[in-house]
């Protein structure tokens, strides 16, 4: 069909487009005079920043430009630490749910990464440069995630945010319990249905994986002492990922919205003595913020989303203020495309909703998410030896009138809204010019066949219905496939 | 919070709106208020420095500067602070729709493809939760237009019904009601050939050739009903009530074939824009845009044909892949400049109390600020037909004011005070209060 042709060309285009913002080698580059955002220590004003390597080497207001260096000017501008967006499902070919099982730990997002989503260019354009890629939250125990960083215009497999340790979703709730929609005609429900069950499916799962851990232990332990011919455990990929919550080198993110769930998975997590990194959602985190604290978990919630389902009703604006004034690690995330690209602005609305101030607001979608994700050794803060990801702004981004101008990660510019701009023009003659070839190989096609058929149209033999030729191409245009 | 310097009388009253009992007033009877010494931006004129807005009987009674206080009038004291006309949420859900996933809290889309006769009015449910919160953030009147998709997925027939204006306090709809029927709502087919499957959760694609048959069916049906309504007009002037059967779907649409009721119709895609554009046209119907993600594509026809829009939230994507990323954003500069008026709405209900936020994210992207705050305050009033009694702080007109921190479309400023229909609303809502409740909790024993 003639509208695939088409979308290939449009990915191409699309594919294209930003690539021309892709930065150079990274070499030294020299921010300079501009407010800095630290979060760490404060902001400094006519400050610059002296980036060597893709790492932050040097911040202040008194520092010169190394001969050689790129200089970028800032000046009036603000530079804060690259948003980190602790809730996302961009860059993920096709679903991000494998819905099936109750328990579907064997899937791994990291396998289906899409560098080619458009969606990770416009969220670097909203200034995010690091995102947990989670799976979704059909299932109790759902699949394995990964962080990656928005390095648009990189394959698949230079995303990963190298040294961030993987993630597996949970959730809890209404989502794995399949409370909001029908199976299809013909389709059995599937367990759970209630929360009783999503605990039991959890429950269950590690017991399976503690037997599955101690199998291993016993045969390595044995083989380390020497033994000869021992046959090794079976593999099993549902379980290893559990073994690996067991063991602390893979994070628990539970999806979550009422609080006796969120207690329930606190328990649960004690009886098998592993931890939750992060209770994701959290929209009654407010309601038992000291029991989170304790565990020592993290809650990564929505700035102001509420009533779009049952268990978000007694969600309120102030869950990201009061989580953090009872010491709980607090991100504000986006779960969604177009929210990453304003995160700044959702952070913002806790200084207005529970009073936090704008360096805790600003921490709500940089170090705390770093800390989060066990990766504030290397971003969330602008701090000598981190990585260079910043996002540069026009205004104070904690403003609803901030605009990103430039996205850096690891010292190079991926995103520049001037050079963003400059380039429109370019591609939509490059795009007109697929178009007109498109519709002229069409025309020609159809041509073609008429002449081809007429001598050698039978009776009796059947007519081709018409293809969508030059006219479907052109409604494709208009947005035939939305 | 600052400490505001209220006369004692006001600090009694505003006490008691604090302390409240679950109404959306303070139970006193007082009908006159001064609001005193703040920046007053009435949209009518430029802003006044230390100005005044007197309210009485629910009404707007005098604005400017150096009036005199009437006697009996209680003072709030806006020092510091700055007066607007409130906000004004054009397409929304409110009262129709509390919990989205939850089938038995919405009214918002009815069975059937023709449902003219359907008034949003009919079930606004006054205690709904989601008014309290929304008015909290400085939106003091709303429209709620059935059969409209918000945040919630819902969509429902071709002509979904009639969309009814409110204040956003009282104790009835009764009471609430500004105007009960403002814009009989049309959902434009539209060409799809790839369509999300619940059932299946899959993208289903459909021949291009289907779809367009149906789509076609659709707007030949549309053309069909009005047509008909014509006709019943027709029969109705002329013919004794014995002659022709009353039709309560033809009845409600012949005000719209009369080019009394505007349609709002919720078009996104170019074409479909342009195709709506051409059916009113035909049909001479006055038609309003709502939605309108593509309407940057069409500025000339829109301007042309006098079209205002109602612009879906500006914080959304882009609608293809290749569209420039910031096309949401700088839209409504693109269309203002074009000289097209356009109104900032939700279209949803939990997401209305971010209309500011949407207006200020276009201010960032080149739209004016004043052009902003008319087109959160002002622009919907005029689109909508009730410029007469809303929009701007003007004598005669309702009084629903907003007393701010400072810059209404900013993230953190305050809403301090809200006056809807001339009575000081309280701002207590059930998050306030879910918050007071929790943020009180004791520490657990350990």
């Amino acid at each position: 069909m003639k509208r695939a042709t088409f979308c290939a060309a449009v990915l191409l285009f699309a594919a294209c487009a930003p690539m021309a913002t892709r930065a150079q080698n990274p070499g030294t580059i020299f921010i300079q005079n501009a407010t800095v955002l630290t979060v760490t220590h404060g902001n400094i004003e006519h400050a610059s920043i002296l980036i060597r390597d893709g790492k932050i080497a040097a911040v202040g207001a008194d520092l010169k430009a190394p001969e050689g260096a790129a200089i970028i000017d800032a000046t009036g501008q603000y530079v804060m630490p690259g948003i980190i967006d602790c809730h996302s499902h961009i860059a993920v070919d096709g679903s991000v749910n494998e819905a099936g099982p109750a328990v579907s730990s064997m899937a791994n997002i990291a396998d289906v990464l899409n560098p080619d989503d458009i969606n990770i260019y416009r969220d670097l354009a909203g200034g995010v440069t690091t995102a947990n890629i989670l799976h979704g939250s059909a299932n109790p125990i759902g699949g394995q995630t990964v962080v990656i960083k928005l390095r648009w215009g990189k394959p698949a497999s230079e995303l990963p945010f190298q040294g961030a340790l993987p993630g597996i979703k949970f959730a809890l709730g209404e989502n794995p319990k399949h409370s909001n929609f029908e199976p299809p005609p013909g389709v059995q429900p599937r367990y759970p249905a209630t929360r009783l069950g999503v605990e039991e499916v959890i429950r269950q799962a590690f017991i399976e994986a503690r037997e599955y851990k101690k199998q291993w232990d016993d045969y390595n332990q044995r083989k380390s002492a020497g033994e000869q011919n021992l046959i090794p455990p079976r593999r099993d990929v549902r379980l290893d990922p559990l073994v690996e919550v067991m063991e602390g080198k893979r994070y628990v993110h539970a999806h979550c919205y009422r609080a006796d769930e969120i207690l329930m998975l606190i328990r649960v997590a004690n009886e098998f003595g592993f931890k939750v990194r992060t209770f994701q959602h959290v929209l009654e985190g407010y309601k038992i913020a000291d029991e989170i604290a304790a565990s020592g978990a993290g809650g990564s919630t929505f700035s102001d989303w509420w009533a779009y389902k049952m268990e978000a009703f007694d969600a309120i604006p102030y869950n990201a203020a009061l989580m953090a004034d009872r010491g709980v690690i607090v991100s504000v995330n986006s779960d969604d495309a177009q929210e990453a690209r304003q995160l700044n602005q959702e952070a913002a609305k806790s200084m207005k909703n529970g009073g936090l101030s704008a360096n805790d607001a600003l921490k709500l979608i940089t170090l705390n998410p770093a800390i989060q994700l066990g990766i504030d050794a290397r971003a969330g803060s602008i701090d000598v030896g981190k990585d260079a990801d910043l996002a540069i702004y026009n205004h104070d981004p904690l403003s609803v009138y901030a605009v990103v101008q430039k996205t850096l990660i690891d010292g190079q510019v991926y995103f520049d809204r001037q050079r963003d701009i400059a380039g429109r023009a370019t591609l939509a003659a490059e795009k007109q010019t697929l178009l007109d070839k498109e519709k002229k190989a069409a025309e020609a096609k159809k041509a073609e066949e008429k002449s081809e058929k007429k001598p050698e149209t039978k009776p009796g033999q059947k007519k081709k219905p018409p293809q969508d030729g030059g006219g479907a191409v052109e409604s494709g245009v208009a947005g035939g496939s939305r | 919070m600052k400490i505001l310097n209220y006369s004692s009388r006001a600090l009694v009253l505003i006490l008691a709106a604090t302390l409240a009992i679950p109404a959306w007033t303070q139970t006193a009877t007082t009908t006159s208020y001064a609001i005193q010494g703040g920046k007053v931006f009435t949209l009518a004129g430029p802003a006044i420095e230390n100005g005044t807005v007197l309210i009485r009987d629910g009404k707007i009674a005098a604005v400017g500067a150096g009036i005199a206080i009437p006697a009996d009038a209680q003072v709030i004291d806006a020092t510091g602070l700055e007066v607007y006309p409130g906000m004004f949420d054009p397409v929304t859900q409110i009262g129709l729709n509390e919990v989205s996933a939850v089938s038995a809290t919405l009214d918002v889309s009815e069975l059937g493809d023709y449902n003219p006769e359907l008034v949003a009015a009919t079930a606004v449910n006054p205690a709904s939760a989601h008014i309290p919160i929304t008015r909290a953030n400085g939106i003091t009147e709303v429209i709620a237009a059935p059969g409209t998709t918000g945040f919630d997925l819902q969509s429902g027939g071709l002509i979904a019904g009639q969309a009814s204006a409110f204040n956003l306090a009282g104790w009835t709809m009764d009471e609430m009601q500004i105007n009960r029927s403002v814009a009989m709502v049309i959902n434009w087919p539209t060409i799809q050939t790839r369509t999300f499957d619940f059932a299946s959760f899959s993208f289903k694609e459909k021949p291009y050739a289907d779809v367009k048959k149906e789509y076609d069916k659709s707007v030949n049906a549309l053309g069909d009903w009005m047509d008909r309504a014509r006709h019943y007009a027709q029969a109705k002037e002329k013919g004794s009530p014995a002659l022709y059967e009353r039709d309560l779907k033809l009845e409600a649409l012949v005000p719209v074939v009369e080019g009394k009721l505007p349609v709002l119709v919720i078009a996104d895609e170019a074409r479909d824009i342009r195709n709506a554009v051409d059916f009113c046209t035909r049909q001479n119907l006055r038609m309003i845009l709502g939605s309108g993600a593509e309407a940057w594509k069409v500025k000339e026809l829109l301007k042309d044909k006098k079209i205002p829009v109602v612009l879906a939230p500006t914080n959304r994507l882009p609608e293809q892949e290749d569209t420039p990323y910031d096309k949401p954003y700088t839209e409504p500069s693109e269309l203002v400049a074009a000289g097209i008026p356009i109104a900032f709405s939700s279209f949803g209900t939990a997401f209305s109390r971010r209309l500011p936020q949407y207006a200020g994210t276009a201010v960032a992207y080149g739209l004016p600020h004043d052009e902003a705050l008319k087109a959160v305050m002002l622009n919907a009033a005029q689109i909508f037909g009730l410029a007469d009694q809303l929009g701007t702080l003007e004598a005669r007109k309702i009084a629903n004011v907003i007393v701010t921190s400072g810059d209404p479309l900013e993230l953190q400023t305050q809403v301090r005070y809200l006056f809807i229909r001339g009575q000081l609303a309280s701002t207590d809502n059930k998050h306030r209060e879910l918050y007071e409740q929790y943020r009180k909790r004791p520490q657990p024993a350990r």
